[in-house]
């Protein structure tokens, strides 16, 4: 009657990214910045030896952290146009009527998405020669180029399986109706089956995404110059004062929660919308 | 298992292919010290974030309007920034804050270990997406269900043991299932703060015998063998918590 | 107030609800003795489920006072768990605990809540199992039971609780036609005992044979009542006229 009835059964499960988010408002910074700057600023009052307070210290090398934050996100940028073009291929390879490559895809995809991101980034960085030899030309692999290659591995192997989700998230009626049409498989494929993919894809492609953006502070691990290999040797720099690291190291999180909140705010305001036309 | 060791020591002598944990009983212990610590801080980290994500999924939904903005301040904050540097922080920024202790030869060494802070780190950063998974299988069950164990009776704590969670984890088995094995990969980070699991330990290994490749090809089929087990574990178990008469 | 059995088991007086703006009760008072069996019939919409959701407190009241057994229902300090061991609910959608077998979903609640030895809740439930004709499907899980025999398992389960009086709201209306009769059939057995029944239905056959008392609402008012052989044939409110030839 006037209240709503549920059947015992389940209700339909909602994707945890799928769900009522909350603005970015001012409370967002407000731990964060708690956190980061004013906490430990509290906890070491005392200014040091040449009087600069951590925070001053923070704005003297702000630019150049951003400089090597912006070097991340080109990491990140090329390593997911390298995944999702390799992902791309992988993907349909597991949607293939020919046995072989569907299983060889299917095989690659999960080697590397069971795979920590880490291992793969040091597997790029050990083995893969520092130049290659192309009749005669040297084309030489600086630390960051194999770093975006590592990085691009794990990526390729999670949009094979967002392509192979998505298709077969499709109705199979869809592939039926394009068959009795007479379109070939490989017309079906591109002008019925994967422009209606694309909408299912976005938000979990933007997701991985953003995981490749944060992903890309393991570069410093294996030596690359970006911006927690920088914020390391700052900190050196100015003599491993303990007061510094906070403020620091919270930085670094604020830039990357600035970059990605936005994305999963987009990303799940996309899931909505798509979820309401499919 | 001797014959064992002595054929990859054979096929070092004879091929160059050094697979020295194989052959070498200290390396063989390292190795294996490696493997246990990953599984270790897997547990440990699983353990603490499901507590952190039911008891952060049970305050989303308090009444208080700052409790229910803290815990997404939190999500949002160990959703959006690099595990990596959230562990840096921990250990670095946090951990220096803390006061230090004698140790057994009477220096100073700090009140908790590397692994205690990646535990923290991780814990907490998978904690994070337990909250979500576990507040979305609580949205999911029916209001009805609940209603009918009010109409018999049970207290709302009683109606949150027995009916929302169980329900709500059958629903979430298959996410949580996924962080899971995103957790098991994540734990590699802890090599930044020098832990030893199991890359942190190849990395020892080569070293010392200047073995890279074989370590490395080593490690990628160890995690895929690693992870794959969890994955046909974790699906075998994801059937058995089906609810007969429902898909 | 000292309640004996004389007294009304259930008494409701000018009760209003409302859903925000929504008026959903208008006043509505009505007495149920002991072992009396009555109806509420109307259109949809008209108030009859919110009025007995309200009897056990699943939804609370404005204005009014509700009895049961002398214990107001529209207070604040209400012992909820006291009520609703006295006041069973049979729901539309059955609502059984989809993860608990038969049995369990039977048990649960005397083992839980009245804290009941185990053995001893087990027996009971066989016994009620029995008693609503579904031996056998103790272990089934409520997913692989028919509507009609989870509505029966969801009866037993009320029944568990030993209530003094049960609420069925609309129990059949989810159900399929050829499921509907055995479910009225042990709602029938359970009035024969001399259990107090108050059915939200639209079952008019069924209210004519087995109740004591016909409440016809509309718009959040009680617009008629009576025993069910005058009830149905000298109705005189022109809007339970037009109900009625609209039924049957």
């Amino acid at each position: 009657m006037t209240y709503r009835t549920d059947l015992p059964v389940m209700l339909p499960v909602k994707r945890p990214e799928a769900e009522p988010f909350l603005g970015l408002k001012l409370w967002h910074m407000l731990p964060i910045a708690l956190i980061a700057i004013i906490g430990p600023s509290l906890a070491f009052a005392q200014s040091s030896a040449d009087g600069q307070t951590p925070f001053g210290i923070l704005l003297n090398w702000a630019p150049l952290l951003l400089k090597g934050f912006i070097f991340n996100l080109v990491i990140s940028v090329s390593a997911m146009a390298l995944g999702t073009v390799g992902g791309a291929i992988l993907g349909l390879g597991q949607i293939s009527l020919f046995a072989p490559t569907r299983h060889g895809s299917w095989f690659v995809t999960q080697f590397f998405r069971n795979a920590p991101w880490l291992v793969l980034l040091f597997f790029a960085m050990f083995l893969l020669p520092f130049e290659i030899n192309v009749f005669g030309l040297k084309i030489p692999f600086p630390d960051w180029f194999k770093a975006i290659l590592g990085l691009s591995l794990p990526v390729m192997a999670n949009v094979s399986e967002i392509v192979r989700g998505a298709v077969r998230s499709l109705p199979s009626g869809q592939w039926e109706a394009a068959e009795s049409l007479a379109y070939t498989r490989l017309q079906t494929l591109w002008l019925i089956i994967l422009p209606q993919c694309v909408k299912r894809m976005l938000p979990p492609w933007m997701n991985l995404y953003s995981i490749l953006t944060m992903a890309t502070v393991l570069a410093s691990i294996v030596g690359v110059n970006e911006v927690m290999t920088l914020t390391g040797q700052a900190l050196a720099s100015e003599g491993g004062r303990p007061d510094l690291l906070a403020p620091f190291y919270g930085f670094v999180l604020l830039l990357f929660f600035v970059y990605c909140y936005p994305i999963a705010k987009f990303t799940v305001w996309l899931e909505k919308k798509y979820a309401v036309i499919t | 298992m001797e014959f064992v060791f002595d054929w990859f020591r054979t096929l070092y002598q004879e091929t160059g292919i050094n697979l020295p944990f194989l052959y070498d009983e200290y390396d063989r212990n390292r190795m294996i010290g490696g493997f246990l610590t990953t599984i270790w801080l897997s547990l440990v980290c699983l353990f603490f974030s499901v507590i952190i994500g039911v008891i952060g999924a049970w305050l989303q939904g308090s009444s208080f309007k700052w409790t229910r903005r803290i815990v997404n301040g939190y999500i949002q904050l160990f959703r959006n920034t690099p595990p990596l540097v959230q562990l840096y922080f921990f250990y670095f920024a946090i951990g220096t804050l803390l006061p230090r202790v004698e140790n057994d030869w009477g220096g100073q060494s700090p009140i908790l270990g590397s692994f205690a802070w990646a535990a923290i780190s991780l814990s907490f950063f998978a904690g994070a997406f337990n909250v979500e998974i576990f507040r979305s299988g609580i949205e999911a069950v029916p209001k009805s269900t609940v209603e009918a164990a009010e109409a018999l009776g049970f207290s709302k704590l009683q109606i949150y043991r027995d009916i929302t969670l169980p329900l709500a984890f059958r629903v979430v088995l298959p996410a949580l299932n996924n962080n899971l094995v995103n957790l098991v990969k994540t734990t590699t980070l802890a090599y930044a703060i020098a832990v030893p699991e199991m890359l942190y330990e190849a990395n020892q290994i080569w070293s010392d015998n200047v073995n890279v490749t074989e370590m490395m090809i080593f490690l990628l089929l160890a995690y895929f063998a690693l992870v794959g087990v969890l994955v046909s574990g974790m699906n075998r178990w994801e059937r058995a918590m089906k609810i007969p008469g429902y898909g | 107030m000292n309640w004996t059995p004389a007294d009304p088991m259930v008494s409701l007086k000018d009760v209003h609800k409302s859903f925000g703006e929504l008026k959903v009760l208008n006043g509505v008072s009505l007495d149920v003795m002991k072992g009396d069996v009555i109806c509420i019939i109307g259109p949809s919409g008209s108030g009859k489920s919110t009025l007995i959701r309200c009897v056990n407190a699943l939804n609370d009241i404005q204005k009014g006072s509700i009895l049961v057994e002398g214990q107001e229902v529209n207070d604040p300090n209400l012992d909820k768990l006291e009520l609703r061991k006295k006041v069973g609910m049979v729901f539309q959608q059955y609502n059984l605990f989809p993860h608990k077998t038969a049995l369990q979903n039977v048990m649960m609640a005397p083992v839980r809540v009245l804290k009941q030895d185990k053995a001893k809740a087990e027996e009971t439930a066989r016994a009620l199992i029995r008693k609503v004709r579904l031996e056998g499907k103790e272990n089934a899980y409520p997913g692989e039971l028919s509507g009609g025999q989870q509505q029966r398992v969801a009866i037993a389960r009320s029944l568990a609780m030993q209530p003094d009086v049960i609420l069925f709201d609309e129990v059949t209306a989810a159900l399929d036609p050829e499921t509907v009769g055995e479910v009225l059939q042990t709602i029938k057995d359970l009035a024969e005992d001399g259990m107090t029944c108050i059915l939200v239905t639209h079952e008019m056959a069924f209210a004519r044979e087995v109740a004591d008392h016909i409440y016809f609402t509309d718009r959040g008012v009680i617009v008629e009542h009576g025993p069910p052989e005058t009830f149905f044939k000298n109705a005189q409110d022109p809007r339970t006229k037009e109900f009625l030839s609209q039924i049957l």
